[in-house]
């Protein structure tokens, strides 16, 4: 490493601690020399010795460092998690807490930035202060993870939480789509789910593919296509989305089932109601599903003006 | 996800061009590869989303039902459709729905060729649900405006071009080059006819 990537490096770090510290930036390189080039350290490692090296002189903890990066990390909005296993920092607000579900997990809920909303688990073992929600903060040394295509962050022993002063907003992931619903998939209408904790799978012939054989929910749901000619979204509508496409209620549903002994009867009905008709979806993904928060028909008048200026110019 | 097969996108296509789609293909050897009809606009269709009027169902079966539709474009040109014992749910819609009706179709392109060498264009309904005219409507603006998008890339496209769309170059191949002009004219005259309607409407 040259004399001057040496010098860089020791800027940075002689910036970290000028508050704190009467150091001299020649000192700091002389430090990072010895650790890169007299005993093959690399670089990062060398940071972080000579940074707990000047920690320990002005009596400081990591976290407190101002300026530059407290542990080599890079500060991702959550949008840009895109790969396991990465070290990052976050800056963000709690959005919502869930009920964890297991003893090992001290807290689980969603974490948003301008850029949208991304999952964070936090370990019981990890003995971290708690997370409140509505608040901001800056979280230093989280993990991320994926599952099933989904991206989260963890929280672990040497993460550094700071409440921030500023409030940081919670930017929009939902997507739009619009088309035409043209088909209703297997597992939609009325389904029945394990009723096991936490468990929500739905049943295939009473079965659960984790409990086995086990005495289900009622739920409504649809699986539905959308497809404007171009591309095509999977959505999912759950039991009030469904309801409100269908004008179908869970009661009702049941009713109907229990009339002609048969579930099927459900999903019939409703495809008759809604297939073939246009409507206008909007939430956030999931795998390759978009979650139906809010959804409407479109019935209104369309413009057939402008095409049709074009289609006689050309 | 590269493990889950895409779902083939229903194009929208009126019947005039749909019907002389005559020319299908497969992108691989595979038995179970999906089978495409090329569009003479340039684009290849596994599968059609329609919206017009049923005017006559019958049941053309010999020893089993065999339920054909004629669902009925702006233009008056004729999409027929046919389901059988395969196809129980479009099947038992054509056997009840009472024409005339406007009905929302999703189905696969078929081509049969016949004793005289003609290749028929017909539909193989996945579903077929009674809708509304607001619904017909939104359609024919829709097909309207993809339809047209189309003519223009292939109007556009320069044929001696290597980088040119691989399904326009197929296209210019396959079929005659100054039928384009028919797709454009079938536009013009749906959005007329969908116009006409609705300053009838306004009137009454």
């Amino acid at each position: 490493m040259t004399e001057s990537d040496l010098r860089t490096h020791a800027t940075e770090i002689h910036e970290q601690f000028s508050d704190q510290l009467e150091i001299d930036v020649d000192d700091v390189v002389e430090r990072l020399d010895t650790l890169v080039n007299d005993y093959q350290v690399p670089i990062s490692e060398a940071r972080r010795s000579v940074v707990n090296t000047y920690l320990d002189e002005a009596g400081m903890d990591r976290d407190q460092l101002g300026g530059g990066d407290g542990g080599g990390n890079e500060q991702v909005n959550v949008a840009d998690v895109d790969a396991p296993e990465e070290w990052v920092d976050v800056r963000a607000t709690v959005v919502e807490l869930w009920e964890p579900r297991a003893d090992a997990v001290a807290q689980v809920g969603l974490l948003g930035d301008e850029t949208g909303t991304i999952k964070f688990t936090k370990w019981s073992k990890s003995d971290l202060p708690s997370l409140e929600e509505g608040k901001s903060y800056a979280l230093r040394n989280v993990v991320t993870d994926e599952y099933q295509g989904r991206f989260s962050v963890k929280l672990n022993r040497t993460t550094t939480i700071e409440e921030l002063d500023e409030a940081i907003e919670v930017g929009d992931d939902s997507v739009e789509a619009d088309g035409a619903l043209v088909d209703i998939q297997s597992g939609s209408g009325l389904i029945k789910r394990c009723p096991e904790d936490d468990c929500t799978r739905v049943l295939q012939n009473g079965r659960c593919s984790e409990h086995g054989e086990v005495e289900g929910e009622f739920d409504l749901r649809i699986k539905g296509v959308l497809d404007d000619g171009e591309e095509v979204t999977e959505v999912i509508f759950d039991e009030d989305a469904t309801e409100e496409l269908t004008g179908i209620a869970l009661e009702e549903a049941k009713e109907m089932a229990m009339d002609a002994l048969d579930t099927t009867v459900v999903a019939d009905e409703m495809r008759q109601k809604i297939l073939g008709r246009y409507y206008r979806v909007r939430g956030p993904t999931f795998g390759r599903y978009l979650l139906a928060d809010e959804q409407e028909r479109l019935t209104g008048a369309v413009d057939a003006d402008e095409i049709l200026i074009k289609a006689r110019s050309i | 996800m590269a493990s889950t097969p895409t779902r083939e996108v229903a194009r929208r296509v009126f019947a005039r061009e749909f019907n002389d789609a005559s020319y299908t293909f497969k992108e691989s050897d595979d038995d179970r590869a999906p089978v495409y009809v090329l569009l003479p606009t340039g684009q290849r269709a596994n599968r059609v989303f329609l919206v017009g009027t049923l005017t006559e169902t019958e049941d053309v079966g010999e020893d089993s039902e065999y339920w054909q539709g004629r669902v009925v474009d702006p233009n008056g040109d004729t999409f027929f459709m046919y389901a059988g014992q395969y196809q129980p749910d479009a099947a038992s819609m054509l056997r009840e729905l009472e024409p005339p009706a406007y009905v929302a179709v999703v189905g696969k392109p078929r081509t049969y060729e016949t004793d005289e060498g003609e290749v028929n264009v017909s539909i193989r309904p996945e579903s077929i649900s009674k809708v509304d005219e607001a619904t017909r409507d939104r359609w024919v603006v829709e097909t309207a405006e993809r339809t047209l998008d189309r003519v223009k890339r292939y109007k556009e496209a320069d044929m001696e071009d290597p980088a040119t769309d691989e399904y326009i170059s197929m296209a210019d191949e396959e079929y005659d080059q100054l039928s384009i002009e028919n797709y454009r004219q079938s536009v013009v005259g749906a959005l007329e006819s969908l116009q006409d309607e609705q300053a009838e409407a306004s009137a009454d």
